[in-house]
């Protein structure tokens, strides 16, 4: 009350209040009268936006359905092949110390042209677990002097009383699986350069930093790493590190940087080191060429090739029930509040 | 000073009833008491005792918060809200191991959600601090050391002052009035801003400070105040003057209160006795009222329902959590042997997996907080600002000639304006102008006047083709409205040749009709303000009715110029010598007019030395108490009165009295003696003693005003009506006044059929007469149960017949008096009350009191359960603006006081019309699509959250960033949300108010109902299935660009997020019907700011930026996979409400779609068909028939 008093004590002059009227300036904006646009669904706005869709959707999909067909992709599982069949207890065979060496062959049935990228994938292994997420120190393993900053990688944080470099349980349980090709008697190298982030390399992991102390805990987890190589370019360890999304995935192994020709038969011989089998997860090696969408994976092409098919049906569908039935069915509605004009 | 209490004496006697009585409550024996404390030193303020009370200054601060208090009190009113409170702890946990994100990650957005809230209530409080500051600074004169005035600021007055105050200027604090430029002490002041009142009051100084008239005779004055204690009573002042050894009693007719006005008083001394905080008008100072709309109270209830969503897959979670947490270990062997299950925490330990499960419920309680949208209630309030500022700012509600744009008092209440199923209405001042207007008059038996009233044009109407009038509609009846509603003098629309420019003397009966005006011109207590400049006069008067009298009195040549204390002078128009004189009368008596009395006499000499007492009143007083030979156009006048009531005019009854020498004074002294007594019979006595004077009267004839419609009324209660708003008029008036209103502004129509339940039987009539209370309480009783069933029945069968026939039944119309009401109201009858009014198009309750207004009011409110809005205008009409949902406040003639009680103000009642129809239904459809929308978007991201987790074996672990989450709800969707609540508009304001049935959608809550909102969060929750399940698919587990790298977390974080941030807007683009710029600048500008953040924050360094490193530019921009994935959730995403929308548009069109559809395809056919009268969609029907017929 006395706010507003006052605010009408203010204006004690006629002349001037009449002077400063309140009247309301007029702007577009004030007046809620500013220009727009207001599209409502016409049948034709809504026809032509599902046929646009579809005009747009079904090309994508072939593109992305015949890129992806395009991708040679070879995949071998191996975790049961690989354990000798008189073993029953599998956890307790992977972890002894025997000779875990097993060898594979590959039938190319395609050509597949270089680079050919090889891949593991594991299976049921929760990289995105919060405690194994969280389980790491990026100071570390960018910075030398920050070696003691271990306090998030509990319980490999030190061993015998030292800091371990790289701490955390991503880096100790590092995969340790390994690969290598031969075509027929020839070995295939595998380039295991540049297969991982650029970033990661010049600034994320240290060119000075060194692995130290590293599986020398009580239990040993996975791969070991060369202690002379400085972390930013153990690559295996920058690929693991930057973990997977779901329980499922595929992380690469290496390059092979010469074309396979169909009816090859690529010879593998393969460490099988890595313990999936206490959390029956399996192991796979992949290898597969590429394409511009990437891997081989139709569900784009097909989703694609499926919401554009949908938007042609319904276009035609509300085509069909806009003109050759318009407004019947509307009509009750109309009645509806015809029926009671109160005003009259 | 001997002279000075003799005019006292002499005054008071004048005005012998309300206007100077002092108050009989014997309080002043309380002073020196509790309560009664205050001790005032006059002109005195330095004096040491003085100094030791303390009393404060004239410093006022109306501010909610000060400097000090205002963060701790700001803060504790944001967390008075759950949502907020929610907030708070998850704020507090978050530095604890348990929570999935960064502690600042969380913190942030609640800083910043809390940090607008409090800049928004520190705006508001600094606008109100401006105008503290602008009141405090004004100037005053104040009596200082020196013995003169000098100027100072309001702020710095002490109690104890001597101020001077000039004419037109306001009080700076509550006064004790000593003298004024009058000699006998006497001011005017005008109290507009306190109670409303636009008439003046007379207030007076004691006799024993009336000569304190210079600066010389204050340097003296010394004085001793002693009254009550500060309290916020208007109408009651006790204290005491001690002054000379002597003590004089002060009541409320010496105190000059704060923000009240002098007027028609060249200036006044006083002493200030209240300063600040403690003068009356701040003790009054409330707050708006409080309310808060049926909206808000739905969003609570979803909020708890998303709360429990919350719970309840938090719940989920845990337990699927502490399951696998405790398949981690069996007989020595470990499953997740690199989770280290053997060495761990106790958030994951797989042997205490049920502590780890509800430490796990916690986290997961944060991690979902999503759900609960943080920003809502800050967004709301913003967005219901900014559209009061647009109430505010429309220039539609303008009204020029009081110069008062409408006004949005509060913001809380703004959507249910666009949801009033019932509108309760004041009728004077609301439906009409409240300036009474001299229209008509009877004379001798003689009816003049030609004019039409508005009633009588209405009627008029009603008999002409309808369909002109339904077609042309609102356009052809404004205009008309515009161009009769200019006339040259206010307050006078009499038309008659026979009268105007001295016509009258020949007419049958001059005399007659000369002492007629003279009664008009002097029986009243009007004040006459003469222009000096043109000369011209204007009137100051109680009552516009009074106002209109003395300017008909005026135009017709009997001019009142001048008043003194004991008389009145007129410029007078002689019929016998046809010239212009001046006659004075000596004023002897004013015998004030009251409720109870209904009329009023003055008791004059004229200049021939004849006592005359003049009289006018109501018919229903005044007929009785005519003399045997003055009833000598009795039966005409009766005749003419009952016309003009029928024409909604208010009438008056004129009469005379010449009194001889003896009775007169013999009266006197009666008189005087009663006056002067101080017992509490003495106003029966005195009443009595009027009674006996004003007796064998003789009658001159019958005024007629008219309290002219306002403006636009019968189109805009048309449009109400179409748009199935239902309109309660209450009133004070007489039935057929109300009845006659009805009619003019169409709340009656001629096809409704009307219930009328009255207890004007002659049998209720008779038991009154007997006095037998229970009797008639029961025949009462039971007889308005009667009608009331009756009335029900009527409607009943009146429905099945407008069923069997498929016609539509005519509406009625009830009309109810107030005594009829009381017993309505009470329990028994109320539900069939309700029953049949609520069957009743429109509803008139004539006679009702304050109280009865605001008890229907509560029955509507109850009873419907619908929302409310009550309008009026006046002191009378603050209850039932208060107990209604929304109360409206005309700004009009009667002052502030409905406008303060009010949540929004307007100056004219067809503002109304718009302020429903357009700014309501907007409004309406603003925030509940906007509320929709908010939790849609939350539900469609935080369940993004939950179905990651379910592959995450319920760790914890957020799927993207932390910053990308924290700003989810503050920058990369809140802008557009706002946008939407501020600017959507589904139709234009012309469509709006061209088609009012648009306005059922917010009576019916179509946008609001629950299968709506549920509707929207299952689209919410359905997005989110499609957004994780779509972007899963197509990215994993290949390579994801033509180098062969897969997607990992960080890549699928911003993958998915980019989806959200895409669908969400994208929906809201869909969703709204209105772009302007500043749609698409928010819209697009939210989806760009996401690539623009996620770039910048990519390039801080990684310790900042962590997972965000780099990824948009290196990994995610250069995959073409990542943008067809974009673009196929976006589509996948939104093509099931857009289906669903085309095929709704289309075929179940909601009333706006029909709107806009016309609109775009240029149709008006479906609509044209609406606009149809029923007469001749009938005559139609019945051409059709015959046409049948004559072919068989």
């Amino acid at each position: 009350m006395a706010s507003s008093s006052a605010a009408g004590a203010g204006s004690t002059d006629p002349t001037a209040a009449r002077r400063n009227t309140k009247r309301p300036k007029y702007s577009k904006f004030t007046q809620q009268e500013l220009p727009a646009c207001k599209p409502i669904l016409t049948p034709r706005a809504v026809i032509s936006a599902f046929l646009l869709v579809s005009v747009v959707f079904v090309p994508i999909g072939v593109a992305a359905l015949i890129a992806s067909r395009k991708v040679v992709e070879i995949v071998y599982r191996y975790e049961s092949k690989c354990i000798p069949s008189n073993v029953t207890d599998r956890v307790a065979y992977i972890q002894s110390s025997a000779d875990k060496t097993c060898r594979i062959s590959l039938d190319v049935t395609k050509h597949m042209k270089s680079p050919i990228y090889v891949y593991y994938q594991l299976d049921n292994f929760y990289q995105n677990h919060r405690r194994y997420v969280k389980s790491r120190s990026d100071e570390q393993l960018r910075d030398r002097s920050e070696e003691g900053s271990t306090s998030a990688c509990k319980p490999e944080d030190t061993a015998n009383g030292k800091p371990i470099v790289p701490c955390g349980l991503i880096a100790w349980s590092l995969f340790n699986d390994t690969y290598s090709f031969f075509r027929g008697n020839k070995n295939l190298t595998v380039n295991k350069k540049g297969i991982s982030w650029k970033s990661d390399r010049e600034h994320k992991f240290g060119k000075d930093v060194f692995p130290k102390n590293f599986q020398n805990s009580s239990i040993r987890g996975g791969a070991s790493l060369n202690e002379s190589i400085p972390l930013s370019e153990q690559e295996d360890l920058i690929v693991w590190m930057r973990t997977a999304a779901l329980p499922t995935f595929r992380k690469l192994y290496g390059k092979i940087e010469v074309d396979l020709n169909e009816g090859d038969t690529i010879n593998v011989t393969l460490q099988n080191n890595y313990n999936t089998y206490s959390f029956s997860g399996r192991k796979k090696l992949v290898l597969s060429t590429t394409s511009w969408l990437g891997g081989k994976n139709d569900f784009l092409g097909i989703a694609y090739l499926t919401v554009g098919g949908l938007c042609f049906f319904l276009a035609l569908a509300f085509t069909i029930v806009y003109f050759v039935k318009p407004r019947q069915l509307g009509d009750p509605s109309y009645l509806s509040w015809n029926r009671n004009p109160g005003g009259h | 000073m001997a002279e000075g209490s003799k005019r006292r004496i002499h005054f008071s006697k004048l005005y012998s009833f309300s206007c100077l009585k002092s108050p009989f409550r014997d309080g002043h024996s309380q002073i020196g008491n509790k309560g009664y404390s205050r001790v005032v030193h006059c002109n005195d303020p330095d004096n040491p005792e003085a100094v030791q009370l303390n009393y404060g200054d004239n410093y006022v601060s109306t501010t909610k918060y000060t400097a000090f208090n205002f963060i701790p009190k700001s803060l504790f009113e944001q967390f008075r809200r759950v949502a907020n409170i929610y907030f708070l702890v998850v704020a507090c946990v978050s530095f604890s191991p348990l929570a999935p994100f960064t502690a600042l990650s969380i913190v942030a957005p609640l800083l910043v959600v809390i940090g607008v809230t409090m800049a928004k209530e520190a705006v508001e409080d600094w606008r109100r601090r401006k105008q503290d500051i602008e009141a405090n600074n004004r100037k005053v004169h104040v009596y200082g050391n020196s013995y003169t005035f000098v100027e100072t600021r309001w702020k710095k007055l002490r109690v104890g002052d001597i101020i001077k105050v000039y004419k037109d200027e306001y009080f700076p604090a509550d006064l004790f009035l000593l003298s004024s430029s009058y000699e006998d002490g006497v001011c005017y002041v005008d109290t507009m801003n306190l109670d409303g009142e636009t008439n003046l009051k007379l207030k007076q100084a004691l006799g024993a400070t009336i000569h304190l008239h210079d600066e010389k005779s204050l340097q003296k004055f010394r004085a001793v105040v002693k009254c009550e204690d500060p309290n916020e009573n208007l109408y009651s002042f006790i204290g005491t003057l001690h002054y000379d050894g002597r003590g004089y009693d002060l009541s409320l007719q010496q105190i000059l209160l704060r923000d009240s006005k002098l007027k028609n008083t060249d200036y006044i001394y006083g002493v200030v006795i209240f300063t600040g905080h403690d003068t009356k008008v701040m003790q009054n100072s409330t707050d708006p009222p409080s309310k808060r709309s049926k909206i808000e109270r739905k969003m609570d209830k979803i909020i708890y329902i998303l709360f429990s969503t919350l719970i309840l897959i938090s719940f989920i979670g845990s337990v699927f959590f502490g399951v696998e947490t405790k398949r981690d270990t069996s007989v020595g062997r470990y499953r997740r042997w690199y989770l280290h299950p053997d060495n761990t925490t106790v958030f994951y330990d797989p042997r205490r997996a049920t502590l780890a499960s509800i430490l796990h419920f916690l986290t997961a309680l944060m991690l979902y907080g999503y759900l609960i949208p943080i920003s809502l209630y800050v967004s709301i309030e913003i967005v219901k600002v900014l559209q009061s500022i647009f109430i505010n700012h429309d220039q539609e509600m303008y009204y020029e000639e009081t110069d008062r744009p409408a006004r949005a008092r509060t913001s809380n209440l703004n959507e249910e304006l666009g949801q009033v199923d019932t509108v309760l209405c004041d009728k004077t001042g609301t439906l009409t102008c409240n300036s009474m207007e001299f229209v008509k008059c009877s004379i001798a038996g003689i009816p003049y006047g030609r004019g039409m009233a508005e009633v009588e044009k209405a009627l008029a109407r009603r008999g002409k083709d309808e369909e002109s009038e339904v077609d042309g509609g609102s356009f052809l009846g404004q205009n008309n409205e515009a161009l009769d509603s200019r006339h040259p003098i206010k307050g006078f629309n009499f038309e008659d040749e026979r009268m105007m420019n001295g016509q009258w003397v020949n007419e049958p009966c001059p005399d007659f009709i000369q002492k007629f005006f003279r009664v008009l011109a002097i029986c009243h207590t009007a004040i006459p303000d003469v222009d000096k400049e043109s000369g011209e006069i204007s009137y100051e008067a109680e009552s516009p009715d009074e106002a209109a009298f003395v300017i008909a009195a005026r135009e017709l040549g009997f001019e009142f110029f001048a008043r003194t204390q004991t008389s009145i002078s007129l410029h007078e128009l002689n019929y016998e010598s046809g010239k212009k004189v001046d006659r004075v009368y000596q004023l002897l008596h004013v015998l004030e007019f009251s409720s109870s009395r209904k009329r009023m006499s003055v008791i004059v000499k004229n200049e021939e030395n004849q006592l005359l007492l003049l009289c006018k009143g109501a018919d229903s007083v005044m007929f009785e108490r005519l003399s045997q030979h003055g009833r000598q156009f009795e039966a005409e006048t009766r005749d003419h009165i009952k016309r003009y009531a029928e024409a909604g005019l208010r009438t008056l009854v004129i009469t005379y009295r010449e009194l001889d020498e003896e009775e007169y004074k013999l009266w006197d002294k009666d008189f005087s003696k009663f006056k002067s007594t101080l017992t509490e019979d003495r106003d029966a006595l005195v009443d009595a003693a009027a009674d006996k004077m004003e007796k064998d009267l003789i009658l001159l004839g019958a005024t007629a005003v008219e309290d002219r419609l306002q403006k636009g009324v019968p189109e805009c209660i048309k449009k109400l009506a179409r748009a199935k708003i239902k309109l309660w008029v209450l009133t004070g008036d007489k039935m057929e006044t109300a009845v006659n209103i009805g009619y003019a502004c169409s709340l009656l129509r001629q096809d409704m059929k009307q219930i009328v339940i009255t207890l004007d039987s002659p049998d209720i009539l008779s038991l009154e007469k007997q006095g037998d209370k229970e009797a008639l309480a029961k025949a009462s009783l039971e007889s308005i149960n009667m009608q009331i069933r009756e009335g029900i029945s009527q409607i009943k069968s009146a429905k099945e017949s407008s069923n069997t026939s498929k016609g539509s039944s005519p509406g009625f119309g009830l009309i109810i008096d107030g005594k009829s009401l009381d017993y309505s109201l009470n329990k028994m009858l109320a539900r069939s009350f309700f029953e049949l009014a609520v069957n009743c198009a429109s509803v008139i309750c004539c006679r009702s009191s304050p109280k009865q207004k605001a008890r229907v009011t509560r029955l509507v409110k109850m009873g419907t359960g619908k929302t409310t809005l009550s309008i009026g205008d006046g002191a009378n009409d603050v209850g039932m603006l208060q107990e209604a949902d929304i109360g409206v406040g005309i700004s009009g003639a009667e002052g502030m006081q409905a406008v303060m009680a009010s949540d929004f103000a307007i100056a004219q009642f067809r503002f109304l019309e718009r302020l429903l129809l357009v700014h309501g239904h907007w409004c309406y459809r603003r925030i509940s699509m906007m509320i929709c929308y908010f939790f849609y978007k939350n539900i469609a991201f935080g369940f993004t959250l939950f179905w990651f987790e379910a592959y995450a074996s319920f760790s914890g672990q957020a799927a993207y960033n932390d910053w990308y989450m924290s700003f989810y709800n503050v920058f990369f969707t809140s802008l557009p949300v706002i946008a939407l609540g501020v600017f959507d508009q589904d139709v234009s304001a012309k469509l709006c108010l061209k088609y009012p049935f648009l306005y059922l959608e917010g009576v019916e809550d179509i946008l609001f109902s629950w299968p709506r909102i549920l509707g929207w969060m299952l689209n919410g929750v359905l997005s989110s299935l499609m957004i994780f399940f779509l972007t899963t698919n197509s990215v994993l587990n290949q390579a994801f660009r033509i180098d062969g790298k897969v997607v990992d977390f960080e890549i699928l974080g911003v993958t998915m997020y980019t989806c959200v941030v895409w669908t969400v807007n994208c929906q809201m683009a869909l969703s709204i019907n209105y772009f302007t710029w500043i749609q698409h600048f928010f819209i697009w500008g939210s989806i760009a700011f996401w690539y623009v953040f996620v770039l910048i924050y990519g390039y801080l360094s990684p310790a900042i930026s962590t997972t965000a490193y780099r990824v948009f530019v290196e990994a995610c921009a250069p995959s073409v996979l990542y943008w067809l994935v974009t673009l196929l959730v976006v589509v996948c995403v939104l093509l099931p409400y857009f289906s669903y929308r085309s095929f709704q548009s289309r075929f179940l069109p909601m009333y706006h779609d029909i709107i806009q559809r016309n609109q775009v395809e240029g149709l008006e056919i479906g609509l044209s068909d609406d606009e149809l009268p029923k007469q001749s969609q009938g005559k139609l029907l019945h051409l059709r028939e015959r046409l049948k017929q004559r072919e068989l």
